[in-house]
């Protein structure tokens, strides 16, 4: 009886690792999917089979007793999901991004709770390598919970998108934080110290909120990347607790992604973790300070002028900018790129790394409009090609394509990577009206010689640009 | 501790896996990569499904019942979210070759 028992344990065990081994190749396969646009669809569905995979692995697990609560949970969380994927627009992509982060995290702050709990309770208590694990999961878990919160409100303008900042800010999140890896610390010294555990859970869940207080909206792409690394790394921590392979895995893809993302998004703003995390840049406009900001008139242009120059224009880019999507004008920019194109013109898209607010945003925004990502250009690939470019039409971007950053030592955003719109040989910028960007900053390339602007709603101006041209 | 040491093994694999694929997604797909690997985040569901079903006490079945409904929104809603946005760039794929197809 009891060999038969055992026999049966063994094959159990061994349909759950394979189950997990399967999900983890699942899951790299994936992303490796994701290297090219004509394979990435075929990824997602093996994530879903790995997934799906990994949760039957799951179910046959012998400590389950009770099968009540988990489809309750699975129910459920399928209920509020669905609207989540189905009916957000592609817009709210950023705040959709942060909550789920915080979802993760909740996940596997609160398995890691569970999981002390039911340790304390059972008196063997922790050894010292799981409870370093189990305080590593909660501790990134908690923080990312509030600092995800805080980004989806700041994203989703619930809550001020300007960072908040106070006098000495900076030393009280330091000193928070150093309190909750002090506490960590001392639980791996001490496992049994329960309220040692809560207290870090505690602040940690403050340091999540202190640290994107003062980060503005601007910084908001690098803010999300990073919660979304550290929600891996709860994920992987969650497998160190749990002797979980497929969790430290899926836990080490995610983390290295949006360490990865955030490392590019903080090369394309030209700062540092450290700047962006204690910089505090987008609380006080530098405006005019130090810099000699922008000198001279802008220039307008007549609309049949500027349709005219398009009309003729062989080569043409348009640097859309995040103004353009708030407009939700992406349509109408297919729409004259298409009488463009039809004319012979080349059309382009120059995307900036940070065009949207996270990243590869911008680019999603125009695959919407059934704009071929294959006219989608990165900076680095069109950035030696702008001399040879007739037209550039920029709508709503500006410190994107502002030449300071690359001549004005004294500029706040000097030495940020941008697109070199000024070679072109004539600039159209679409713009609201004779006001800042979104950092508060003067921007050369509007009162250059060659560029004229069209003052207005960027989609109002757009759809008036686009009758001009079919009429043409 | 031995296995300790193999856990670390896998993780440290597993991140330098990741970083060498990841460095080959273009930007085009980078928020597509976001919402695959926050569908992928939702793996914790093979912690929190256990702790839901195990019967270790009513706080522990309550916290393990929550956790797997935010790890299950974050499998079906990012499924669907990526789904969605992929189809927008295989979409126009078909599109064209259409397109050209006529020509």
């Amino acid at each position: 009886m009891s060999v038969e028992a055992s026999t049966e344990q063994v094959l159990r065990d061994s349909f759950i690792s394979l189950a997990y081994l399967g999900a983890s190749v699942a899951f790299i396969l994936a992303l490796r999917s994701l290297t090219k646009p004509e394979t990435a669809r075929r990824g997602i569905q093996l994530a879903l089979w790995g997934m799906l995979a990994a949760i039957i692995g799951t179910l046959v697990n012998h400590e389950i007793v009770t099968y009540r609560w988990i489809f309750i949970g699975l129910v459920i969380g399928s209920i509020i999901g669905w609207p989540l994927g189905q009916k957000v627009a592609m817009t709210q992509m950023p705040q959709r991004i942060a909550i789920s982060h915080m979802f993760g995290a909740l996940a596997a702050s609160l398995v890691g709770i569970a999981e002390y709990l039911t340790h304390s309770a059972s008196g063997h208590g922790i050894e010292r390598p799981q409870m370093a694990a189990l305080g590593f999961e909660v501790l990134f878990g908690s923080l990312t919970v509030s600092g995800s919160f805080m980004a989806f409100g700041k994203l989703h303008e619930i809550l001020p998108g300007r960072g908040i900042t106070f006098p000495g800010q900076n030393a009280v999140n330091l000193v928070t934080f150093a309190c909750t890896v002090g506490l960590l610390g001392y639980l791996v010294y001490d496992p049994t110290a329960s309220w040692a555990f809560f207290a870090m859970t505690g602040l940690a869940f403050l340091s999540g909120f202190s640290m994107v207080l003062p980060i503005g909206g601007a910084d908001m792409p690098v803010v999300v990347s990073l919660l979304n690394s550290y929600a891996g790394l709860a994920a992987s921590a969650t497998g160190f607790a749990l002797g979980n392979p497929v969790l430290i895995v899926s836990g080490a893809l995610d983390g290295a992604s949006g360490f990865l993302l955030s490392v590019l998004m903080s090369k394309a703003m030209n700062r540092s973790f450290a700047n962006v995390l204690f910089g505090a840049f987008g609380s006080a406009p530098p405006k005019g300070e130090g810099s000699t900001g922008a000198k001279g008139e802008m220039k307008e242009v007549t609309l049949e002028d500027a349709a005219l120059a398009l009309r003729y224009a062989r080569n043409v880019v348009v640097v859309p900018g995040y103004g353009l999507a708030v407009a939700q004008a992406q349509k109408l920019v297919g729409e004259i790129a298409e009488v463009l194109e039809g004319h012979g013109n080349q059309v382009r898209y120059a995307i900036h790394p940070v065009a949207g607010r996270m990243p590869g945003h911008m680019n999603v925004l125009l695959a919407e409009a059934n704009i071929s990502y294959e006219k989608m250009v990165e900076m680095e690939e069109i950035n030696e090609h702008f001399e040879d470019v007739d037209v550039c039409l920029v709508i709503g971007a500006n410190d994107v394509v502002n030449p300071a950053a690359k001549r004005d030592p004294k500029s706040p955003i000097f030495g940020m990577p941008v697109l070199n719109v000024d070679q072109a040989r004539r600039v159209f910028v679409l713009k609201r009206g004779k006001g800042t960007g979104f950092a508060g900053i003067e921007n050369d390339l509007f009162v250059e010689e060659k560029t004229s602007l069209l003052f207005g709603d960027a989609k109002a101006t757009l759809q008036r640009l686009a009758t001009e041209l079919k009429g043409m | 501790m031995n296995l300790a040491f193999a856990e670390l093994y896998v993780f440290v694999l597993a991140g330098f896996v990741g970083y060498q694929v990841i460095t080959r997604v273009p930007p085009l797909l980078h928020t597509p990569l976001m919402s695959a690997t926050n569908m992928i985040s939702a793996i914790s569901l093979v912690g929190s499904i256990v702790v839901a079903g195990a019967d270790r006490g009513t706080l522990s079945t309550v916290l393990g019942t929550v956790a797997v409904v935010c790890a299950t929104i974050n499998f079906v809603g990012g499924y669907i979210i990526t789904e969605r946005m992929l189809k927008m760039f295989s979409g126009q794929q078909q599109g064209l070759a259409k397109k050209d197809g006529g020509k």
